[in-house]
């Protein structure tokens, strides 16, 4: 348990409280997927620290917090952080707003793969496309904000 | 630089991502699997519900400081104003509750009379619901009574309008309940007017309940009350659930089209009642 442990820790209970974080009717379906873009974030970052078994393990805390079927948003998440740790190498060294476009990508697999297996166990729901398009255009910021917190506590 | 040897390797070591990937993915399917047969996993979720607890009780705090700075912090005058408003609301309730205890009274008596069961007391008691987001395709409410609080699963949930969903899932400090709206939950009814039964699903709208099972010459018009019947054990009887907004009768076909909105305020409620049965002590 190191401190780069607790740092990245920390950041995941921030985005878990922004995940169920109360809003506004009309804001809810444009909720970013904050859990998704701080792993990105690290699994980027830091690889050898932040792999599949982060994604699937803050997955699991989301089903348990947000009342879905456990497991659900554990297999969306672990699927991005395999595609992550496959192509971390070119990602990384995108410009920012190409990375965006990598993630837009990322969180429609991801939505796709929520919206599947909504579909297998019968809830009833649509695809999720707001989140996409926002989570997108909070990429660079996050990114920028990660990366201090990245290199103010010397995270490698 | 040249002539240092970096400490870590190149490569990621371990297991393969792909071969991770899969066993991730296999207990994915697992899990959903048997969440999805319903308490299974009831366990490992309060489990990982009791580790995770803080998540919602810090995003839940600021606006329980709100309302703990609104209350003591409230003026004077106001304070003595909603003081008056409540001291009267009280006295016209009591007045209705002096001819509903009569009626009460003598529904008893005439119950005796018929030899017809008798109805049961029930327990109410008050919870607030937290101030978090659940998923938005379940309608699910976290409360912030649980297991310690003596909640029980299946216990109804009221607001003062009507009747709100049960509860489905109990953490040992918060529990879930399950919305008559979602489309997973149907709720057995009757109609105030004139004792037809039937039962209300849940369609995943907010603000619509259907009535899928009354053939098409059934006694129901639109602005008919719907009440809880009491069968199946889970609702209180007598509570209201909804109005009926419309009747659809196509002639082909061997069920009418009813549709309905509920009569609690689902999504703007934050004090709710859970309703059990049982005496006071």
């Amino acid at each position: 348990m190191t401190r780069g442990f607790w740092v990245i820790a920390a950041t995941v209970l921030v985005a878990w409280m922004l995940a169920v974080l109360p809003m506004p009717e009309w804001a809810v379906a444009f909720r970013p997927e904050w859990s998704l873009v701080v792993l990105a974030y690290w699994g980027m970052a830091v690889p050898r620290r932040v792999s599949i078994g982060w994604f699937w393990l803050v997955g699991l805390g989301l089903d348990v917090l947000l009342g879905t079927l456990l497991g659900q948003h554990a297999l969306a998440l672990a699927l991005v952080g395999w595609v992550i740790g496959r192509l971390y190498l070119q990602i990384r060294v995108f410009p920012v707003w190409q990375q965006a476009l990598v993630m837009l990508t990322l969180v429609a697999l991801y939505e796709f793969v929520l919206f599947w297996t909504d579909g297998i166990s019968g809830t009833r729901s649509v695809i999720r496309w707001q989140p996409i398009i926002t989570t997108a255009v909070l990429w660079p910021w996050a990114f920028l904000l990660l990366r201090q917190v990245r290199r103010r506590f010397d995270i490698s | 630089m040249i002539g240092r040897l970096d400490p870590k390797p190149l490569f990621l070591r371990g297991p393969s991502l792909t071969t991770r990937l899969v066993v991730c993915a296999l207990a994915s399917v697992v899990l959903m699997t048997l969440d999805h047969r319903q308490q299974q996993l009831d366990r490992v979720r309060v489990a990982l519900s009791v580790v995770l607890y803080p998540v919602p009780w810090l995003v839940d705090a600021p606006f329980r400081f709100a309302a703990w700075l609104g209350e003591s912090a409230g003026s004077h005058a106001v304070l003595v104003a909603e003081n008056r408003e409540l001291r009267t609301a009280i006295r016209g309730n009591a007045a209705a509750l002096l001819r509903f205890a009569a009626l009460e009274e003598e529904n008893r008596r005439l119950r005796a009379l018929l030899q017809a069961a008798q109805t049961h007391d029930y327990i109410v008691e008050v919870a607030r619901l937290l101030s978090v987001d659940l998923d938005p395709f379940r309608h699910q409410l976290m409360l912030n009574r649980g297991d310690r609080h003596g909640v029980v699963r299946g216990q109804a949930l009221i607001d003062a309008h009507g009747v709100m969903g049960q509860v489905n899932r109990i953490n040992p400090f918060t529990s879930y309940a399950l919305l008559i709206t979602d489309p997973s939950h149907a709720i057995p009814v009757e109609v105030n007017r004139n004792g037809l039964r039937t039962i209300a699903r849940g369609t995943g709208d907010a603000d619509r309940l259907d009535l899928p099972y009354l053939p098409n010459n059934s006694d129901i018009a639109v602005g008919d009350l719907l009440v809880t019947s009491g069968l199946g054990g889970v609702f209180p009887p007598g509570y209201p659930v909804g109005t009926v907004t419309a009747v659809t009768r196509r002639p082909g076909e061997r069920f009418a089209e009813i549709s309905a909105t509920p009569a609690a305020l689902l999504n703007r409620s934050r004090e709710v009642l859970l309703v059990r049965p049982g005496t006071e002590p």
